[in-house]
């Protein structure tokens, strides 16, 4: 027991060697974040102004703004939100509501968990071989139904999630006053649920609003800007990505500018599901 | 008695039962619709994934048909001659995202260990949602970050650093031999190991929160430290959970995309420097896919997304299971 024991302070001193690496970590994990916002915001500001939401994006050489890939990416997040939601939440009701235990739901949550985390450019040539071959041309609503597969398995889970929070007595005592098991799930699940299952929402729309991968050979991109969803559509992030490969110096401080456009409407929502999420748990 | 406090539905029984079983039936069948309604939806994840499958397997047919195994074998890439082998891309996605688990998992680990066992405790939710917030930033932030900021640093500092370093060292030399390009392997690793960072720490952090108390209370009572704590008590119990948080990490690393292609170079070869340029399957993928002309060059990029989609398959089936296997013995 005794400080002066050296077997001691050996062990001791190595503890605090190994404690004070765990903190370097830390600060270095920090550190990338500041970083990679400190060069956004660097380089970014500096190109905005409101020609960035008022004009198409420009040819090379010449003055313009990002207007068609915030339009095109705003019309195929929402239509791909639009179409996964529904199916997600749906699932989600399935698994906690339903068959929480089933072998159908034990087979789904495997796989949902692996759609999470599956690899987003697989989804696009998965979209790309289903519906661009098929239809013969690339489209802006291949790229919304690309999004919305990526939304779904967000969805699946917060929603599931978020009804095995609910407590059990609520069900108990609406079906004990005669309610159907429908009605329940409806007007008190969904009810005690619903902040959590928002946060879910906003989560991923935060995620498909970035996504590039299942975009680039599904809606590909559209120099003119049009909200025609038969036809390609440019997005910000694809706009992003041909935009910092791009030689022309116009083009990359546009690019910078988009990038700080994403990233800053992706932290709101995700600060703002978070904050949704705690508000509720209280 | 209680015929006079229920005195309506005794009286109403008989013109009401007809109006009730009504009631009930649609009950019954709204009942009826919503649980198949979802219940369809929940296969329709299932299908999903089939789907992908299915039409991955058609896609890469012609490619697969026309190389065989050699598809995986061979190191060309020649889209003149319509000769396609996946080697260099499988190497550069194997290498970029080997650095990126070796600088990934320890750092990782170490942050979570800190949130959970040193951290002040006002800190704990501010340090950890920042670093969920890392989390959330699209991989096209990194990407953009990296090509312009990131690879120009390390061109012009680490890079030669390394290489004067490394230079005399038999065999070291080989793998940090160069010119300095700043794009290459190396960097897409780092880049990768910043995206998967955030993942790793919040699973471990999750799972090390799984301990119980009394454990690390019984270990402190006998007078360890807090290392030996974390070393003896906390990672063995974790040990299945710390596992499957790294090998999500690494389906991460696999499928990264955008990012990678950035910074990676694209270049199909195979070198032992991890300086020099080199390609991923993604990234050939999303470099390739637009402009390849012909059905089997088209055919060959499908068969890379099939070979992605299930190697990272495998990987996040084994860290999901890991995780189960976990959350289980959580239960008991």
């Amino acid at each position: 027991m005794s400080n002066a024991n050296p077997f001691y302070g050996r062990r001791k001193s190595r503890s605090n060697l190994m404690m004070g690496l765990c903190m370097a970590a830390s600060l270095f994990g920090l550190a990338w974040l500041v970083m990679i916002l400190a060069a956004l915001l660097w380089n970014g500001v500096s190109g905005l102004s409101l020609d960035v939401f008022t004009q198409n994006t420009p040819p090379p050489g010449s003055a313009g703004g990002l207007l068609n890939a915030i339009v095109g990416s705003l019309i195929m997040t929402a239509l791909g939100v639009v179409i996964g939601t529904p199916i997600g939440i749906l699932a989600g009701t399935y698994m906690a509501e339903y068959g929480a235990h089933g072998k159908l739901s034990l087979v789904v949550r495997f796989i949902n968990d692996i759609l999470l985390s599956a690899p987003s450019i697989v989804i696009g040539l998965f979209v790309y071989e289903v519906m661009v071959v098929r239809m013969g041309h690339f489209s802006g609503f291949a790229g919304a139904v690309a999004l919305s597969i990526i939304v779904i398995p967000v969805v699946v889970r917060t929603t599931e999630d978020m009804l095995n929070l609910v407590p059990n007595q609520l069900r108990e005592a609406a079906s004990a006053l005669g309610m159907p098991r429908h009605l329940v799930i409806r007007r008190i699940a969904y009810r005690a649920a619903r902040a959590g299952m928002v946060t879910g929402v906003l989560l991923a729309i935060a995620r498909v609003s970035g996504e590039t991968a299942p975009l680039l050979f599904t809606a590909l991109n559209n120099q003119f800007g049009g909200a025609n969803l038969n036809g390609p559509m440019a997005s910000l992030p694809v706009v992003i990505f041909q935009f910092a490969l791009s030689p022309y110096k116009d083009w990359q401080q546009l690019a910078w500018t988009g990038a700080l456009i994403i990233t800053l409407s992706v932290l709101t929502l995700s600060i703002l599901a978070r904050v949704i999420a705690s508000r509720s748990r209280q | 008695m209680a015929d006079t406090s229920f005195p309506g539905p005794l009286a109403g029984a008989a013109h009401a039962a007809p109006a009730r079983t009504a009631v009930l039936n649609r009950f019954r069948l709204g009942n009826l619709l919503f649980l198949n309604l979802t219940r369809a939806a929940a296969v329709l994840v299932l299908v999903l994934l089939g789907g992908v499958m299915v039409a991955l397997i058609e896609g890469a047919a012609p490619a697969l048909r026309e190389f065989g195994f050699g598809f995986v074998t061979s190191q060309s890439w020649n889209p003149v001659t319509e000769k396609f082998g996946a080697l260099a891309p499988i190497y550069g996605t194997i290498v970029t995202s080997l650095i990126a688990m070796l600088i990934a998992v320890p750092v990782g680990l170490g942050i979570a260990i800190f949130l959970t066992e040193l951290c002040p405790m006002p800190l704990r939710r501010p340090i950890g949602i920042a670093i969920e917030l890392l989390a959330g930033i699209p991989s096209i932030i990194y990407g953009i970050w990296g090509l312009f900021v990131f690879a120009p640093f390390l061109q012009t500092t680490v890079q030669p650093f390394l290489i004067s370093l490394f230079g005399p060292i038999p065999l070291l030399n080989a793998v940090f031999a160069g010119p300095p390009y700043g794009i290459g392997m190396l960097t897409a690793g780092l880049i990768l190991a910043i995206m998967v960072l955030p993942f790793i720490t919040s699973i471990a952090r999750d799972v090390f929160s799984t301990v119980p108390p009394v454990l690390k209370e019984a270990a402190y009572g006998i007078g360890c430290t807090r290392w030996e704590v974390v070393k003896n008590v906390v990672l063995p119990f974790t040990r299945v959970g710390v596992i499957g948080g790294v090998m999500l990490g690494l389906g991460r690393a696999l499928g990264e995309t955008m990012a990678v292609t950035f910074v990676i170079g694209n270049a199909h070869k195979i070198s032992a420097s991890i300086l020099a340029p080199g390609t991923t399957i993604s990234a050939t993928i999303a470099n390739e896919f637009t402009e390849a002309v012909g059905d089997i060059y088209t055919s060959s990029l499908i068969a890379l997304g099939l070979l992605l989609f299930v190697i990272t398959f495998i990987v996040l089936a084994i860290a999901r299971y890991m995780l189960l296997r976990l959350e289980m013995k959580g239960g008991k």
